[in-house]
């Protein structure tokens, strides 16, 4: 430790390693499922079949990579752009054990059957109480170290990492509540029914979109891409209108889910309806953030790190532009249960979330370790033209297929009979869901070729935490 | 008034603050605290010493 005070960078380090860790895992699992699509034979045991390695794969690359991406993220920004340590160390560290506690009951749970039986979240009864409170600590955190900050301005990313940590906290305690069969059992009932369980659901599920994987990595994108162009984000008014906007209409949209169910049809209508308005501010904050480069357009042709958050805001723009496109009920009809809605998400996950989370891990690795830059900047370029490649055959292959499968679905002869059985169309999907598995392999060898820059960067190095520094006198 | 009555004041309600923030956010007004806000991440050094960028400035400690 040095002798004045420093900000704490050891909780940063440890969820930054870890986020490549769990990236690793969780895009292996989701290999191996794609596999399994291809080459049934290879559902070799219950605990590995596709129906239980499916949801491992969903939590490991969402609550595991994504989660540690956020927990290094916010830490970091928030103590660095409020000039203040991070508040509440011991909790700060309990905040990581815990994270990884929950990441490991999750892989020995979903593998094992205990589930929910609810999307994004499948945990079981216990896991989710410890969530909570290791939520709850994460929020005290974050809030404990706005509140005694020496700036006077909350920055902007910090807005969205708040709103991400309180939506996060709301969503998973109400979609989660539930009634446990007794309390030497892991398995528990729902406290909704019917329909309203699953709105409730659905209201989780897409603000678990909208805020866990969206509002949150906005808050990375309002920090690291002003950070990398050494130059400030492009309008900071539209970045406030665009913190509003997003709060103000992602709660109503959850409803896009549950077109042509047993949901009220007013209900399917207002959620469509909210999901179009939603493309404004989506776009808003990514033409906020690539315009953020403009005069500097040239660091993209050098600067890797660049290019993954440039890229990552692309693909931002094409999955806000294919969401709201979705949600519109006739192409619902068409797109819904296929591997649109497989693609669309892909897009969004790996395009933007995951991308927008490696460029700002390579931006932090090095700083935590005291040193300018990572191991090798050819490699950063090489999993960045990899990772590109793996994306495009990956959600090209999926549109190919879920337009596919929609029309042969819903084609019918003359006399009203289906033109086509299930199985035609499964038969039809095997060779874009073999590109599909080539693409994920593609996006794999990223992460792996990320993970041994990661440990030569960090080989040999002593750990290092920057000190705290005074606020830049003002004007 | 029932239930619905205030459902629907929260609902004008929520787009009139919205509205607000929206003129508040374009006003004259705002314009300095932003630009100052936006230099916020710019206006530190994050790199180590021998690579520092805004040396002088990002040392001091308080």
């Amino acid at each position: 430790m040095q002798s004045q005070a420093t900000y704490n960078y050891k909780v940063v380090r440890q969820f930054s390693i870890m986020t490549v860790v769990w990236g690793i895992v969780g895009m292996l699992v989701g290999v191996i499922a794609a596999a399994q699509l291809v080459w049934p034979e290879l559902n070799v045991h219950e605990f590995l079949h596709f129906g239980r390695l499916r949801p491992l794969h969903t939590n490991a690359v969402i609550f595991a990579f994504g989660g540690c991406a956020l927990f290094a993220t916010s830490y970091y920004v928030v103590q660095r752009t409020c000039h203040t340590r991070l508040f509440a160390p011991g909790l700060a560290a309990f905040t990581f054990w815990g994270w990884q506690l929950v990441i490991l009951l999750a892989a020995i749970t979903l593998p094992l059957g205990y589930t929910q039986g609810k999307e994004y979240a499948e945990l079981e009864w216990p896991i989710d109480l410890l969530i909570a409170v290791v939520w709850v600590s994460y929020a005290i955190v974050f809030f404990g170290t706005i509140a005694k900050r020496k700036v006077s301005h909350i920055y902007v990313a910090n807005w969205f990492f708040g709103a991400f940590i309180l939506t996060v906290a709301l969503l998973h305690i109400v979609n989660s509540a539930a009634i446990p069969v007794s309390f030497s059992s892991m398995k528990s009932y729902s406290a909704y029914a019917g329909v309203q369980d699953a709105m409730i659901q659905w209201w989780y599920g897409h603000n678990a979109v909208g805020f866990f994987l969206t509002a949150g990595f906005l808050g990375m994108m309002y920090y690291f891409v002003p950070k990398q162009a050494e130059r400030p984000v492009y309008s900071y008014r539209l970045s406030v209108v665009h913190f509003w906007a997003l709060i103000f209409t992602y709660m109503w949209a959850g409803p896009h889910h549950l077109h042509y169910t047993a949901l009220p049809d007013w209900t399917q209508s207002v959620g469509m309806v909210f999901s179009l308005i939603l493309l404004a501010p989506s776009w808003g904050g990514m033409i906020n953030g690539i315009m953020t480069l403009s005069g500097a357009w040239h660091k993209l042709r050098t600067d890797p790190i660049l290019k993954f958050l440039i890229t990552s805001l692309s693909f931002y723009g094409m999955s806000t532009f294919e969401g709201p496109m979705m949600s519109v009920k006739t192409v619902n009809a068409l797109s819904h249960y296929t591997d649109w809605t497989v693609g669309h998400v892909h897009s969004g996950a790996l395009g933007w979330v995951a991308m927008v989370s490696i460029g700002s891990i390579y931006f932090l690795l090095p700083r935590l370790y005291g040193k300018a830059e990572m191991y090798s900047v050819k490699l950063v370029n090489a999993h960045f033209w990899v990772a590109t490649i793996g994306v495009v055959l990956y959600i090209a292959s999926m549109w190919i297929a879920g337009v596919m499968q929609g029309l042969m679905w819903r084609a019918t002869n003359p006399d009203g009979t289906l033109t086509y059985s299930f199985v035609e169309s499964v038969k039809a999907s095997y060779p874009f869901w073999t590109i599909r598995f080539i693409g994920g392999v593609l996006f794999l060898t990223g992460m792996v070729i990320m993970f041994y820059n990661m440990v030569k960067t960090i080989a040999g190095e002593k750990a290092y935490n920057a000190p705290v520094l005074a606020p830049a006198a003002a004007h | 008034m029932d239930i619905n009555d205030f459902r629907s004041i929260v609902t004008v309600m929520g787009l009139l603050s919205f509205l607000g923030i929206c003129f508040w956010a374009y006003s004259r007004h705002a314009k300095a605290g932003f630009d100052e806000a936006a230099r916020l991440p710019l206006n530190e050094d994050d790199l180590p010493a021998a690579g520092g960028r805004q040396e002088q400035e990002g040392r001091q400690n308080g």
